[in-house]
């Protein structure tokens, strides 16, 4: 009886070995196969049966793509765009989220759930007033165009990470420091950003991953190859043909610009789970 | 009653993120909803003349609209439906304690984060008819004799973004239900052990019904993403084969853009966002009665 028992786990331990292989498989398979691509002689990349391990490796893809095209400006302005965007959508959004966690059942609640709904609109219904309001200010290719846009897109999702933190900073804290004579923001500052530096790291990088993914508004401001960034030059590249395109150098482009990201998960997973599970946790 | 803050300090600290959504959200649509109801005139050098409901009418009469609609349904049901599926298979895989398991949550996360718009590409070329992998794969299994051409037909280019983006987004869903699973007291499954429920009557009758509330953020979330599906279907497919994967997002953008048709991409962004929620409306309807019917 008992023996059948352990048989029947080892069985279940076996099938659920395999069902967590399979998904972390599933999971990370398209990105090997990209790096692997990226390394290999481009006869072994249009090789038929194909040809699954790079041999030699070969690392003239990465070199002749800097000579190629601009990939370090795009590297460099989507670094910047998305810094800026992060800064001022974080800012912006515990100055919000301040006042927010010290407000009362509907009208907090109230506030929340328009801002979800403003985050669930689809952006194709922004970018054409956009468009015309960038155009107009002769901001076309200028990275203010798109970091302000981003900020605004992502204040939701930030506001929403950072109240849940302050309201957990107790009232009487608050309270001692504005008897110390600390206005508004200085409160802010000294107090809670201090006491909430985790929901602060937690929306600041959900805001900088999905400014760096971001694709339609960069596809339209940024116009000059040198202003693009790294989802609108490497998409761009390949838009055309895919009989057109040196895949080695592209495998080489779409690793790099994922790599950073791969990084950032690794290292910050908690906290980028935190942020995303909130909504989860709230209801 | 004290207050830490007066309203009016609440006020100024919520004024600066109020303004910020006012100009690059509010405006806009109300500007969108008004262009939607004029008409460009596109031989006299791009004016535009109020025209009523006109362009809302075209849009009706017009087959692309309607074909990249059903694109768009067909995409949003069928990748949010397999992400559902998969991702609370995922949560439950994750949810048991196994050495690495912070790892493995790391890992099943690296779809969510990398960017759409470039693993498109990638995607492209693991479809690729004449050196892409798959079918290099399926012919090896023996499933397959000779290439297919994944993204030259219309059912499987749409089969194809199907699977493109369940990878990408079902870590999301896994982890916000995930976070769902972990929410339930573990004094909960046990009582119900001990009152002699079967691991499938554990998961049907206790778990599902606890985590829905979970399931039913990650759907919002997915509908409204998949509904808006744009980096995808324009990067991948180019919304082809003969317009079989053209989402409402990127006819929208295509009046916009290549043909300068301000107006009638202004008519169809207003229309597909008021489809969406019209099919919003449908599930958390029939998530309703799908509550009582429990």
């Amino acid at each position: 009886m008992r023996r059948g028992s352990q048989a029947r786990r080892g069985v279940t331990g076996a099938a659920y070995a395999c069902a967590l292989t399979l998904m972390l498989a599933w999971s990370l398979a398209p990105v090997v196969w990209q790096g692997l691509t990226a390394i290999k002689p481009d006869a072994q990349i249009t090789q038929v049966p194909t040809a699954y391990l790079p041999r030699p490796v070969v690392w003239t893809h990465v070199a002749e793509l800097w000579a190629r095209k601009p990939f370090g400006a795009y590297l460099v302005n989507s670094l910047w765009v998305s810094a800026w965007a992060t800064l001022v959508c974080v800012a912006l959004g515990a100055m919000a989220a301040s006042a927010l966690a010290r407000m009362r059942g509907g009208s907090r609640s109230g506030v929340l759930l328009a801002l979800l709904g403003v985050s669930l609109f689809p952006p194709i219904l922004l970018l054409l007033p956009l468009y015309e309001g960038v155009r107009a200010l002769g901001g076309m290719n200028h990275p203010l165009a798109l970091i302000v846009p981003y900020a605004a897109l992502h204040l939701p999702l930030a506001v929403w990470v950072l109240e849940s933190g302050f309201r957990a900073i107790p009232r009487e804290v608050d309270e001692a420091a504005r008897l110390d004579g600390l206005g508004a923001l200085a409160r802010l500052w000294h107090v809670q950003v201090r006491l909430a530096g985790p929901s602060l790291a937690t929306a600041a990088i959900l805001v900088f991953i999905f400014c760096w993914n971001e694709f339609m508004l960069a596809l339209t401001f940024m116009t000059r190859d040198s202003s693009k960034t790294v989802t609108a030059g490497i998409a761009s590249v390949g838009g055309v043909s895919f009989y057109e395109i040196p895949w080695g150098q592209l495998s080489a482009a779409i690793l790099i610009a994922t790599l950073p990201l791969v990084a950032l998960v690794l290292v910050f997973e908690r906290r980028i789970v935190s942020g995303l599970t909130r909504g989860a946790i709230v209801e | 009653m004290r207050f830490t803050q007066s309203s009016r300090e609440r006020l100024a600290l919520l004024m600066p993120a109020a303004l910020l959504l006012g100009v690059v959200v509010v405006i806009p649509i109300g500007r969108l909803v008004l262009l939607s109801f004029e008409r460009t005139e596109l031989n006299t050098g791009l004016g535009s003349r109020f025209a009523g409901l006109a362009m809302h009418a075209r849009l009706w009469q017009d087959g692309r609209w309607w074909g990249s609609l059903g694109n768009t349904l067909v995409f949003t049901l069928g990748s949010v439906g397999i992400e559902m599926l998969l991702g609370v298979t995922f949560a439950v895989l994750l949810d048991q304690s196994f050495p690495g398991r912070r790892w493995a949550r790391a890992i099943v996360l690296v779809p969510w984060a990398l960017p759409t718009a470039v693993m498109a590409l990638a995607w492209g070329w693991i479809f690729n008819d004449s050196f892409g992998v798959l079918n290099d794969l399926l012919t090896r299994a023996g499933l397959l004799h000779g290439p297919v051409a994944w993204l030259g037909r219309p059912g499987t280019a749409m089969a194809a973004m199907v699977v493109a983006d369940v990878w990408k987004t079902t870590p999301f869903v896994a982890l916000v239900v995930l976070a769902g699973l972990q929410g339930i007291p573990r004094s909960t499954l046990d009582a119900a052990r001990i009152d002699g429920a079967t691991p499938s009557q554990l998961l049907w009758r206790v778990v599902l019904p606890l985590i829905r509330p979970a399931c039913l953020v990650a759907l919002a979330f997915r509908v409204a993403q998949g509904f808006g599906a744009f980096d995808l279907p324009y990067v991948m497919t180019g919304g082809g084969p003969g317009g079989s994967t053209e989402t409402v997002s990127l006819y929208a953008y295509r009046s916009f853009y290549r043909y300068l048709d301000f107006g009638y991409g202004a008519a169809t962004a207003v229309e597909g966002a008021g489809m969406a929620l019209l099919l919003f409306a449908a599930i958390l309807w029939l998530s309703s009665r799908a509550r009582e019917a429990v």
